[in-house]
């Protein structure tokens, strides 16, 4: 990015996202929409298009497209129309997809980002319910293309960005942010290798202070950010380098593959097709009554937003630990459930899930859902910090033991020994045996050799295995000194 | 036997006393079947499946828990899918079709008892107003088989007029239950677009695809429409209303009824047979103590214009689905996937599917939508709106059904203008989507039928039931049987 912008070069990417609705039956059918089933054992007659059939909505996803719109602060319209765009496809049964065209059931709404330090609004143009279409698989069938149709008739949400992203850092985290929302608000799994959310890229440059866009690219079908990032850079710079070696851009449809790190055209706009939309007469206009967004609205979560801003308030977490710890919900929630059990120490909890949690999740690759320590045990752990039982050092090793599921930080305390020593007293004593036996460091400190210390409060460490409190020792060692 | 000149009420008033068994009735109606086969009324027939419907019913009359339709024969146009005989919409796409399920009416009437004899000839997908597009060959006019039945449920028509079926389903687009219906002298009752199910019908053009009924009388369609039409949770577009009992103004006198009578239906191209007897059935209502009211409908002549935009682009999408790749006929040889599907359409389908496959995919086409299919559904809207301002000024609204009776085969074939203006006065009823029908009010040149169309405003099938059965009682011209099938 900074390389083209320095040549004097501005992209220009919009992306169109399709997140799979989480219904557990289809848009236009009963048949069910969980992934991986045997070929075509969820296709029911209406997905297959036998003749006679009809389709009719499914309020499930009409609801999930409510929370969206609700989620991005859109207006959801009252009413909308489901359009069938025309073309023939194998695995498209009917040959025309039913979609919506002119009159969206979402328009508009903004999503927030954040690149670096930078945040960013984002304006949505639409969101739009279509159904998806089965699967051509062209392998194993001797020449012949076998017809998956298992997929087809899942409902799908179109998310449509403005042409507001400046670089495949805005496109991506904004990829993110929706990614994130659409599974906090419970509209969509989000899975990628399965294809639940998968994104459009269109993509064009222009001479830096152009008023006039340049012809974009869509690169279709990009299931992986790093896919998203790798394939707007390279059309960034396959653009950029066109046009600079005299040529122009063409628009077309391309495809990024990956084992090339590379964009391809799939389809020029001369193959474009006519898709002939026209309102389905098979379906009513969708309408959606106020009373009904009020429904939605009373069971919708606290947003990402909101939670930020709360946690700022509420916690007194600095701004960067709030956005990370409302990353996701799963994240958030965990964050409060251990608050909710240990109110006084916030910090110490955020500390402990971004710091110690999130090291371990990634070292095993597991997602905090499934992570061995729940909340409410870690906050028991940090409790034993906070009251002094524990130092930081001795709480990681009985956070390591609960990881290997060993049990519950007290029990694991107690079998270990270790608690640590916060008996002043008791440390006094200690410090006086260390002075006693150092007088070469004593020496050195008071000749001005800060070092030495830090020499000390290691060996009254040392004498206590580790179990003295530490800034204990370090206070009553300062006092001991200046007193000496 | 001759049961088969008894009215549908009466039947199954022997039915429910025993007079006579479903099975007798059935194999009675088989027998029509065959001796007529001539008619090719039928595509498919199933002997072992209708006498097992038969004995069903007979028992269920014999348990004690039969409905007053059990028992009574019925056939079905092969635009509705059934499970126990092939559904093919009489195209060659669809030849040897089983459907895995029954359409929703089908289903309705089945679950009232009544015994299906088989599937009946109709133009390709319901397109065609003579049903001389059916892949299956025509079908014969029984009062003239050297005329048309009309179309598309020339097969419907053709079994009821030749009493080989006490009553038929048919589909009604832009008049193809009641134009069969005045060509072959039978009541041809179509109900409110939205208040029978579509589900299982195959799709022409779906804002349109009404079902409907041929019966020989309008007694007989009041008792089979109300088993037959109802709220269905499969069909978005259907209509959710509690049950109607249609029978309910059948005695109900026409005194003091407001007959609409619209000019627009009286002009230039209407042949003067249809107009003397038509004017003589309006005189008739007249006479039964019925006001006539002249009525205007200016925008109805626009009717065939707007529908030949709207049913074809419908159409053109609805017929997408038929491409060889899931079920239907396949092409023997192709090259790739796009030349399966192109080869497999070019020969599956016929020549008037086609023909309106390309207009509507026209006028549906990047910078002409607006131009075709926008307007013609602001249109659409303008004749709807006359027909509920008509309706504030009369109870009923009446005309001829066709300009001429039924005319001979091949005479239209080959001028597709022509044949669609046959549909000149029923296609504004099927744009508005109100109830109409057809009841036979005479016979014009060639001693060929001639239809009287009676029209009501939304859900007023009874009330327009009630009046076309009071004709039915001051009249016979529905009880004239053709030659040859007495």
């Amino acid at each position: 990015m900074s390389t083209s912008l320095a040549r004097g070069w501005e992209t220009v990417i919009g992306l169109e996202t399709h997140a799979q609705l989480s219904t557990r039956s289809k848009i236009f059918s009963g048949a069910s929409t969980a992934f991986g089933a045997p070929p075509n054992t969820q296709a029911s007659v209406i997905d297959l298009a036998l003749p006679g059939v009809l389709p009719v909505l499914n309020r499930g996803a009409v609801e999930r497209a409510i929370r969206f719109g609700l989620a991005i602060g859109a207006k959801i319209n009252p009413r909308s129309i489901f359009a069938r765009k025309n073309y023939f496809y194998p695995d498209l049964p009917k040959n025309y997809q039913i979609s919506q065209y002119e009159i969206p059931v979402v328009q508009g709404g903004t999503v927030h980002i954040r690149v670096g330090d930078a945040e960013k609004v984002v304006n949505l143009t639409r969101a739009h319910l279509e159904e998806d279409a089965g699967k051509s698989l062209h392998e194993d069938f001797h020449g012949m293309s076998g017809i998956d149709l298992n997929r087809a008739g899942t409902p799908l949400l179109e998310i449509v960005s403005e042409p507001e992203l400046r670089s495949s850092a805005e496109a991506v985290a904004y990829a993110k942010t929706l990614h994130a929302l659409v599974r906090w608000i419970g509209i969509c799994d989000g899975n990628m290798q399965e294809g639940s959310f998968r994104c459009d890229a269109n993509v064009s440059v222009r001479r830096i202070g152009d008023p006039k866009l340049g012809t974009r690219c869509e690169i279709k079908n990009l299931n992986s950010f790093r896919f998203l990032e790798r394939a707007i850079e390279y059309e960034i710079a396959r653009q950029i380098e066109l046009i600079e070696d005299g040529g122009h851009v063409v628009q077309e449809t391309r495809l990024y593959d990956p084992d090339r790190d590379e964009t391809r055209p799939m389809r020029s706009k001369e193959d474009a097709q006519d898709y002939r939309y026209f309102p389905d007469p098979d379906l009513l206009p969708l309408e959606i009554q106020p009373a009904w967004i009020e429904e939605v609205k009373g069971s919708m979560p606290e947003l990402p937003e909101a939670m930020r801003e709360r946690f700022v308030a509420q916690y007194g977490l600095t701004a960067y630990d709030a956005a990370t710890l409302t990353a996701s919900r799963e994240m958030a929630d965990y964050f409060e459930s251990m608050v909710a059990k240990l109110p006084q120490e916030p910090k110490l909890c955020a500390n402990w899930l971004m710091g110690e949690v999130s090291a371990r999740l990634n070292r095993d690759d597991v997602e905090l859902d499934a992570a061995p320590v729940k909340p409410q045990a870690l906050a028991a752990l940090l409790a034993r910090i906070a009251d002094g039982t524990l130092s930081g050092k001795m709480a990681r090793e009985v956070f390591d033991a609960m990881w290997a599921g060993e049990g519950e930080a007290d029990a694991i305390i107690e079998a270990r020994g270790l608690k640590q020593i916060s008996d002043a007293g008791a440390i006094e004593k200690i410090i006086d045996e260390v002075l006693a036996a150092n007088a070469k460091s004593v020496e050195e400190f008071r000749a001005g050799k800060e070092k030495a210390f830090n020499a000390l409060v290691g060996q009254a460490m040392k004498a206590t295995k580790g179990k003295a409190n530490p800034a204990q020792v370090n206070e009553i060692l300062k006092k001991k000194l200046a007193s000496g | 036997m001759t049961t088969h000149l008894a009215s549908l009420a009466e039947l199954a008033r022997q039915l429910q006393r025993k007079q006579v068994s479903a099975v007798e009735l059935a194999q009675a109606y088989l027998a029509r079947i065959v001796a007529h086969r001539d008619l090719n009324a039928f595509l498919d027939i199933r002997p072992e499946v209708t006498l097992a419907q038969a004995r069903a019913a007979d028992a269920r009359i014999a348990a004690g828990n039969a409905t007053p339709l059990t028992g009574v024969p019925i056939a079905h146009k092969d635009i509705f899918v059934t499970k126990d005989f092939a559904s093919t919409a009489s195209s060659r796409m669809l030849e040897g079709y089983m459907s895995p399920f029954d359409a929703t009416v089908v289903q309705n009437l089945g679950n009232a008892g009544m015994v299906t004899l088989g599937k009946l000839n109709c133009d390709e997908f319901a397109m065609g107003s003579s049903n001389e597009n059916s892949a299956y060959g025509n079908v014969l006019n029984p009062w003239d088989k050297g005329a048309v039945p009309g179309g598309s449920s020339g097969g419907s028509s053709a079994v009821v007029a030749a009493r080989i079926a006490p009553v038929a389903t048919a589909t009604d687009t832009g008049g193809s239950i009641r134009e069969p219906a005045a060509f072959t002298g039978v009541t041809g009752t179509k109900p409110t677009y939205g208040r029978p199910s579509r589900w299982g019908m195959i799709a022409f053009a779906s804002s349109l695809d009404t079902a409907g009924l041929m019966t020989n009388s309008a007694e007989d369609a009041a008792l089979v429409l109300g088993p037959m039409v109802g709220f269905d949770p499969k069909d978005s577009t259907s209509v959710d209303r509690p049950g109607e009992d249609f029978t309910r103004d059948l005695g109900k006198p026409v005194k003091g009824l407001r007959i609409g009578v619209p000019k627009e239906f009286f002009g230039a191209g209407l042949q003067p047979d249809v107009e003397a007897a038509v004017r003589a059935a309006l005189e008739e209502y007249r006479r039964l103590g019925a006001t006539l009211v002249d009525i205007s409908l200016p925008s109805a002549e626009l009717g065939i214009p707007v529908y030949y935009v709207v049913a074809p682009a419908e159409c053109s999408s609805n017929l997408s689905r038929f491409d060889g790749v899931r079920y239907g006929h396949r092409a023997k040889s192709y090259g790739d996937l796009n030349d399966m599907i192109a080869k497999s359409r070019a020969e599956g389908l016929g020549a008037e599917p086609k023909r309106r496959i390309l207009i509507g995919t026209y006028v549906l086409s990047h910078g002409y939508y607006d131009a075709y299919y926008i307007q013609a559904q602001k249109v659409r809207r303008l004749i709807a709106d006359e027909f509920r301002r008509a309706f504030e000024q009369c109870d009923l609204i009446a005309g001829p059904v066709t300009t001429s009776v039924a005319f001979g085969f091949g005479e239209k074939a080959a001028d597709p203008v022509a044949m669609y203006m046959s549909d000149l006065y029923t296609i504004p009823g099927s744009l508005a989507g109100i109830p109409s029908m057809s009841i036979p009010c005479g016979f014009g040149a060639k001693g060929r039928p001639v239809g009287l169309q009676l029209m009501a405003n939304y859900f007023e099938e009874a009330k327009m039931l009630g009046a076309a059965h009071q004709y039915q009682l001051a009249t016979d011209w529905h009880a004239r049987i053709p030659e040859g099938f007495r």
